[in-house]
């Protein structure tokens, strides 16, 4: 297991590596003079400004050296400087990851919570009326745009719940509830392709697992069908479901950086949307960058957590 | 491979499969023939027509310059039809030539191409595809670039697979033994084997490319205005949500349909092309 946990961080490190150089190199794909391109919609450029930000940019020395010291400043935390405010990336997207982070959160939550019940309920009544609605939910469920979700959950609340404070945010740490009522629609929009997705497979890995002999074992020597279910299928039905859960993730931030326009939540998808409109490079590349790493980073996470409570992973 | 006939005769005879490719039909149709199903141009702007609802004049209503909903919806899925084919014929094309050539090389070559898919997976599909757009500007073509770049590693991890295994079997020992040369081994005795796989994954990713091209249009990446793309569509009716519903609620409807008509296609395809699944019941 060591050895394993070993061989997945260095794995790690080299697609960060990767990421970072990809990062990196943006720029540097631009079509035309990026620096020009940054400077395009302001009115007063000089040419000293544009030097200065070359020169500040790093854009003039040789290529490796500018990555090298770019990564090295991105190690120690410095993201650069954002090219409007001229604040310090971190600080920019440090301010804007929590509400982010916070639905990502909360939306694979309900999403769990949600799908065990559907999953369990349509594996046990295979083939029944609940079964059929929960199976036909989960395939409008996995290609239903969530954006549109949160936009019709606005026209609704709109018309009926007016009072709702249903688009911005509130941090948790000034008004809890305040948050959470923010929080309730956008979170609820962008989990339900989750939703759909564990629930479906949690119903085909159960009926597999309900198939299998040491189940059929179990009902043999004359165990009740729930000690059945939650104690023997259930555990090794979950296995499936948490292998998926880092791909899950990667939907639901997709998800979320799109919902964060229709709320009007401050999260890093509305930072990065506001830094391509002007254009604003060094703030893109942090965004990118640092959700990136954390996506990376809770995948690692995810898996060597699935490594570790199924004991018949292989490590090679 | 089960010869058309079969295939087709199987895939009658799932319901769910043939729910999808009707749909999915009906949305390719709707993108190649929409300016002889509507007469109405999608661009057409009326004062006295403004946040009309749904009627026999205007099916699905009017949007707030009086412009036909029906209409924007049947050249909205021009774009998405063409953006999302355009992304995934390049992402299928691309991936499984480095696939291909990572399983024919082996070695180094097969571990620093697969390493850049791997980065390439790290992102979250919407963040590169965002990052793409932010270096090469808005717009259809450059949006269907970005998303064919996202779905390249998914191509190249399954080409890599099945044609490792391939190439290990006997018979492809035999034609290079026999002095066959790379390409006819790959274009003869691989590729018709990784063949259903990549025509599956086809049809599944262009389901889910739908959605990530209405997802940027909708934040303003994809095709510029005055063009109608259905999520810049939906985005813009935001705020006129009140007044006129049936755009931002049939903008999106539309949206889903086409997504659910190829995803549906896809799984049923999968269904009757692995052997290995037939008869499971998801």
């Amino acid at each position: 297991m060591i050895a394993y946990v070993v061989r997945r961080l260095l794995d790690l490190l080299v697609v960060l590596l990767g990421v970072s150089i990809l990062v990196f190199l943006m720029v540097r794909f631009i079509p035309g003079d990026a620096v020009e391109i940054m400077l395009g919609a302001n009115t007063d450029i000089t040419p000293d400004r544009v030097a200065a930000l070359r020169h500040g940019l790093g854009l003039d020395l040789p290529i490796h050296v500018q990555y090298w010291h770019w990564l090295t400043g991105v190690l120690h935390g410095n993201l650069g400087t954002s090219i409007w405010t001229g604040r310090p990336v971190s600080e920019e997207i440090l301010a804007r990851l929590p509400a982010t982070l916070e639905i990502t959160l909360l939306a694979l939550l309900l999403a769990l919570a949600l799908s065990f019940p559907l999953g369990v309920l349509a594996a046990r009544a295979r083939g029944s009326v609940g079964d059929v609605v929960v199976r036909l939910l989960t395939i409008v469920g996995l290609t239903l745009p969530t954006f549109w979700v949160g936009v019709l959950m606005l026209l609704v609340f709109s018309l009926y719940l007016p009072g709702w404070p249903a688009i911005g945010y509130v941090p948790f740490t000034q008004s809890p509830l305040g948050n959470l009522a923010r929080m309730a629609l956008p979170t609820v929009a962008v989990s339900l392709p989750i939703v759909a997705g564990l629930t479906r497979i949690l119903r085909s890995s159960l009926l597999e697992v309900l198939g299998s002999d040491y189940v059929r074992t179990a009902r043999s020597k004359g165990l009740n069908e729930r000690l059945v279910l939650y104690k023997h299928a259930l555990r090794n039905a979950m296995i499936p479901m948490i292998t998926v859960i880092g791909v899950q993730l990667g939907y639901l931030l997709s998800g979320v950086v799109v919902i964060e326009q229709v709320f009007a939540i401050p999260g890093v998808g509305r930072l990065i949307i506001g830094a391509i409109n002007q254009r604003n490079y060094p703030l893109i590349q942090g965004v990118v960058l640092v959700v990136t790493a954390v996506f990376v980073v809770v995948n690692l996470l995810v898996d060597l957590a699935y490594a570790w409570i199924d004991p018949r992973v292989e490590y090679s | 491979m089960a010869p058309a006939r079969g295939f087709f005769g199987r895939l009658a005879r799932n319901p769910v499969g043939m729910l999808g490719l009707a749909l999915a039909s009906l949305v390719v149709l709707a993108a190649v023939l929409g300016p002889l199903l509507t007469p109405v141009s999608p661009l057409a702007q009326s004062v006295l027509a403004r946040f009309q609802g749904p009627s026999w004049r205007h099916l699905l209503g009017t949007d707030n310059f009086g412009r036909d909903t029906l209409a924007r919806i049947l050249y909205g899925y021009r774009v998405s039809v063409a953006v999302s084919f355009g992304a995934v014929a390049l992402s299928a094309a691309l991936g499984s030539l480095v696939g291909l050539v990572a399983a024919y090389w082996g070695g180094w070559v097969d571990r620093l191409l697969m390493r850049v898919m791997d980065v390439l997976l790290a992102f979250p599909i919407i963040l590169l595809a965002i990052a793409v757009l932010a270096v090469l500007g808005p717009g259809g073509v450059n949006t269907a670039l970005a998303i064919g770049i996202v779905y390249t590693p998914i191509f190249a991890r399954l080409a890599r697979g099945p044609a490792l295994t391939v190439l290990s079997w006997d018979y492809v020992s035999a034609a290079r033994a026999v002095g066959a040369s790379g390409a006819r081994i790959v274009v003869r005795h691989v590729l018709p084997n990784i063949f259903a796989p990549i025509l599956v994954q086809t049809t599944l990713s262009l389901s889910t490319a739908i959605l990530v091209e209405a997802s940027l249009s909708f934040l303003g990446l994809g095709t510029q205005p005055p063009t109608p793309s259905l999520g810049l569509m939906l985005s813009q009716s935001r705020d006129y949500m009140l007044i006129s519903p049936w755009v931002s609620i049939f903008s999106g409807l539309a949206i889903l349909l086409a997504s659910l008509g190829f995803n549906l296609f896809g799984d049923g395809m999968r269904d009757l092309l692995d052997p290995t699944l037939r008869g499971r019941d998801v």
